[in-house]
């Protein structure tokens, strides 16, 4: 019996693993080394990468600032409302980012209040690198916000009130004790941030269409050319994206 | 010092009632109690880490209930030590000489690295540590701030035999360079071994303080004799032999105990006896002990040193022998035996008068 539920669980996790690899494998077989090369040599497959990473990094980087301090609030301090704060979180993973796209707009467009303050400052934000990290931002921002708040839950509070009583202030006691014990946790949601920020379309596409990201890119090959235009590009951009994620997860393993 | 008047916090279940207690400069103040009894939080509310309710706290005569944690010059050595464990046993010692150069910093983690005989660790994770290592880190960092007062919360709690001497012989000595103590525990031990007073809390009072000597030897109440280990303890009154104006402790019609006291006639308080002061013979034996009954073994029970017998003599009065005794003699339940103790062994103290 116990043999039987063991090969089930393999066949059932065999499955699963198949479901999500056979596509990209069956994707990188279908394309030719020579395709793929000179779909790296490309300068416009270049540029929507550098700028895909780029944008991704910076939103990551840029909105984490707040976000971090924001995770330590929710585990640390109660607070009238904290519930419906913690479901806020989630919406931008619920909704179609498409909707989410749209929603950005309204508030950065050139009618809405940051769009005019822009404007008079003689910048504009739609259409530019800025849009696009604040949409990647916005749909990728709970994955760090609910791994850092778990992450700063999970420190022992005798830990902080033991470095408070030593003698330090409450932001030496954030940045010395909760900060790098809650490090794995806040580095995997960075992690996971930078990787779901990278991977963003839909909401890309509405504030942004250019500069192209690489997903607004593979899009607009499959829609202009069809498949096999939009195979290599994929592909590169696959493999680029799996080289930067599994590069962060060793990083954040060994931290 | 540290002056704790009418502290009081409510947790439904369990309170802080009206705790007052006075600490003197380079005292070992050890605060004795039965877990649960509140020992812990009133440490935690000295050190900010939880706020009364009522009542104020004083260190040296300037009012602190309602500083913040860190400006407290409290140390608090927690009882899981709460040793930060990514950081060395350096930098959790230097944890609050941030403000110091790193030369002046290196110096004093040294010195008492040194004093606290870690100085092999200075260079390991914390988290590589044994219990009683982390025990010493956790005093050397609390100490390293130069707290006005170090407080102790069950520091010995989890070490074995061997290291709670060592770490015994360490805290007298940092006790000897003036640093004034204020340790909670529940081993009655541990209070004689290190105390110059103590109180001993019950349910969240303070139900007996003052120099150790004086509580141990007057104990006020059933509880504080059981809890330093006094099981024969009764209320009584004192009163005298006529014809040869020997005093004695009436306890009951049937048994009162002779005793030397300087009580007048009629006062009223509790008289003990040490259970090892009590001797049990097969039958009535002459001798210099002018306390003599004859009762029934109730009870045996093996107890941490030795066996205590108890014996029914119109009260209940338990006697301490050894094992080889119980053998030799070989008593068993039921029995009539004798049980005699010497009048100076009896104590007597009078009840306080409101």
């Amino acid at each position: 019996m116990n043999r039987f539920f063991e090969l089930s669980l393999v066949f059932f996790s065999g499955l699963v693993l198949l479901f999500i690899l056979a596509p990209l494998l069956g994707m990188v077989l279908e394309v030719s080394m020579p395709d793929l090369l000179q779909s790296a040599k490309d300068p416009e497959v270049q540029d929507s990468i550098v700028i895909t990473l780029l944008t991704a990094f910076g939103a990551t980087l840029f909105f984490s600032i707040a976000a971090i301090p924001f995770a330590y609030l929710l585990a640390k301090k109660t607070f009238p409302l904290k519930n419906l704060i913690n479901g806020i979180i989630d919406i931008p993973i619920v909704i179609p980012h498409t909707a989410a796209g749209i929603a950005i707009l309204t508030v950065i467009s050139r009618n809405s209040a940051l769009g005019k303050l822009s404007e008079s400052l003689g910048f504009e934000i739609i259409g530019t690198p800025v849009a696009i990290s604040i949409a990647m931002a916005f749909v990728s921002i709970p994955f760090v916000i609910n791994s850092a708040r778990d992450g700063f839950a999970a420190v022992p509070e005798r830990l902080e009130k033991a470095a408070l009583n030593l003698g330090a202030s409450p932001m030496r006691v954030f940045f010395t004790i909760s900060i790098p014990l809650a490090s794995k946790s806040i580095i995997s949601g960075l992690v996971m941030m930078f990787a779901r920020g990278m991977s963003e379309f839909g909401a890309v596409v509405i504030v942004a269409y250019h500069p192209m990201i690489a997903p607004v890119l593979i899009y607009e090959r499959f829609g202009a050319y069809g498949l096999k235009y939009a195979l290599p590009a994929s592909v590169l951009f696959i493999v680029i994206s799996l080289f930067f994620f599994i590069l962060l997860r060793i990083f954040s393993k060994k931290k | 010092m540290l002056k704790l008047e009418n502290i009081s916090k409510n947790f439904g279940e369990f309170s802080l009632k009206n705790v007052n207690l006075e600490v003197k400069k380079g005292e070992y103040f050890v605060l004795l109690g039965a877990s649960g009894a509140g020992k812990s939080i009133i440490l935690e509310v000295i050190a900010g880490l939880m706020k009364a309710e009522s009542g104020k706290i004083f260190l040296n005569e300037q009012e602190i209930s309602k500083l913040k944690i860190q400006q407290r010059k409290v140390g608090l050595v927690f009882q899981d030590y709460a040793i930060f464990p990514h950081k060395s046993v350096f930098q959790n010692i230097a944890y609050s000489l941030n403000k110091l150069s790193k030369s002046e910093a290196e110096k004093i983690v040294h010195s008492l690295a040194q004093e606290m005989n870690i100085l092999h660790l200075l260079q390991r994770k914390a988290d590589t540590l044994s219990g009683g290592e982390k025990q010493r880190v956790a005093i050397a960092r609390t100490l390293a701030r130069k707290p006005d007062i170090l407080l102790l919360d069950e520091p010995l709690s989890a070490l074995d035999a061997q290291l709670k001497s060592e770490l015994r012989k360490l805290l007298r000595r940092i006790n000897k360079q003036g640093q004034t103590i204020l340790h909670v525990t529940h081993d009655y031990d541990e209070a004689i071994a290190l105390a110059d007073k103590i109180a001993i809390m019950q349910k969240g009072t303070v139900v007996q303080d003052g120099d150790i000597k004086e509580v141990f030897q007057n104990p006020r109440s059933h509880f504080v004799a059981n809890f330093i280990g006094i099981s024969n303890y009764y209320d009584a009154e004192i009163c005298k032999i006529k014809k040869r104006g020997i005093k004695i402790a009436r306890i009951n019609d049937k048994v009162s105990f002779r005793l030397e006291t300087p009580e007048k006639e009629g006062t009223k308080g509790k008289v003990f006896v040490k259970t090892e002061s009590v001797f049990v013979f097969k039958e009535h034996i002459e001798s210099s002990a002018r306390n003599n009954f004859s009762g029934k073994i109730i009870d045996i029970l093996p107890v941490k040193s030795g066996i205590e017998l108890w014996i029914d003599v119109g009260v209940k009065i338990s006697a301490l022998i050894t094992l080889e005794t119980l053998e030799k003699f070989g008593f068993v339940e039921n029995e009539n035996v004798w049980i005699s103790f010497k009048a100076t062994a009896v104590q007597f103290v009078a009840d306080e008068e409101c």
